[in-house]
């Protein structure tokens, strides 16, 4: 553990590699909770607003979701145009249709993407995401993943992270600067 | 009070009523014991509480048994440098003086192996195994998967 820290404060990545790429430049295709086709282009002129998780997880993904729920409802109508998308580190587990089950219980602006393996390892790679599945005893397993919530311009330049458990008081202006 | 305030009050307890309840065992007082609704049975259900030591004796919460979940454990949500992790908690120490919470985002009891899904306003009893004052039981509240605790009069203090 030491040497990782003591690497990175001698050899910091250049920015262009730790931040995540402008999204018409991404190279994802996904596929959403109505069993419809995503693809970066698709958000062209949109603020977005955007998270990794797995349903399967009880603590975290739920909350994450509770949280942004809350958000949306501050800027109400305001956040109409704000594409919010959870992708799925989990795509085994989490089908469309399991997505849809899951995002019915939070705000109806919330979209659930998953797809093949190959299509989220490329998503994850195009924001600069972690992640990393981890068996547990009885054949289960979890996945461990970045758990900020990414913010971008409507002209796709990424503008911002949330991080997990930031206060309501600084995220919902954070996110408010994407939409004008 | 006013009959306004009454009846706001009577409404907003009243699904919550066991969440509100506190049990005690020793100097440990265990309240607010709520969980979420789950999407299915194969997937775990969440455990959260409030526990207060009141005593001048150090304790911890050892592990959790209940017959909802077949293999109940205990974790603990970490971020570091930005990621999210759930590593197994073999104990979660509940200091002499202090109150320790198993909440969103941090400790929790992870329900593996529900023997049925959990629903919005089911209820459903865990035991509490603490290394000194021994075992509780407390009665759990499903609240919706949205949920962020239990509405108590005294919540939150
Ligand atoms: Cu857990």
């Amino acid at each position: 553990m030491l040497g990782v820290g003591a690497y990175r404060t001698r050899n910091r990545p250049a920015l262009s590699e730790v931040l995540p790429l402008p999204i018409g430049e991404m190279s994802w295709a996904l596929t959403d909770h109505r069993d419809q086709s995503v693809r970066p282009t698709d958000w062209a002129g949109h603020p977005v607003m955007v998270f990794f998780g797995f349903t399967w997880c009880p603590d975290v993904c739920p909350t994450t979701l509770g949280d942004i729920s809350l958000w949306l409802e501050d800027l109400g109508a305001d956040a109409n145009r704000l594409i919010v998308a959870l992708i799925s580190v989990d795509p085994e587990r989490d089908t469309p249709a399991v997505l849809a089950d899951y995002v019915s219980n939070f705000d109806p602006r919330i979209i659930g993407l998953t797809g093949p393996a190959e299509e989220v390892a490329q998503a994850a790679a195009d924001f600069r995401v972690t992640y990393r599945r981890v068996d547990k005893d009885g054949g289960h397993y979890t996945m461990d993943h970045t758990a900020g919530v990414f913010l971008f311009h409507p002209d796709g330049r990424f503008a911002s992270i949330i991080d997990f458990h930031e206060d309501r008081r600084f995220a919902v202006p954070k996110i408010r600067r994407t939409l004008s | 009070m006013n009959h306004f305030l009454l009846a706001a009050a009577l409404t907003l307890s009243a699904p919550a009523a066991m969440a509100c309840e506190t049990v005690a065992i020793g100097d440990l007082t265990v309240e607010h014991a709520w969980s979420k609704a789950t999407i299915g049975a194969g997937r775990p259900g969440v455990f959260y509480v409030e526990i207060t030591n009141t005593g001048s004796t150090d304790d911890a919460l050892v592990g959790i048994a209940t017959p909802a979940a077949g293999m109940p454990m205990l974790h603990e949500t970490v971020v570091q440098d930005g990621i999210a992790s759930m590593p197994h908690a073999m104990s979660i120490p509940v200091p002499a003086g202090q109150s320790v919470q198993l909440s969103p985002g941090g400790y929790h009891g992870m329900l593996m192996g529900l023997t049925t899904a959990l629903k919005e306003g089911d209820s459903f009893p865990v035991t509490l195994t603490f290394e000194k004052a021994g075992e509780v039981t407390v009665n759990v509240d499903v609240l919706s998967l949205r949920a962020e605790g239990p509405d108590c009069a005294d919540a939150g203090q």
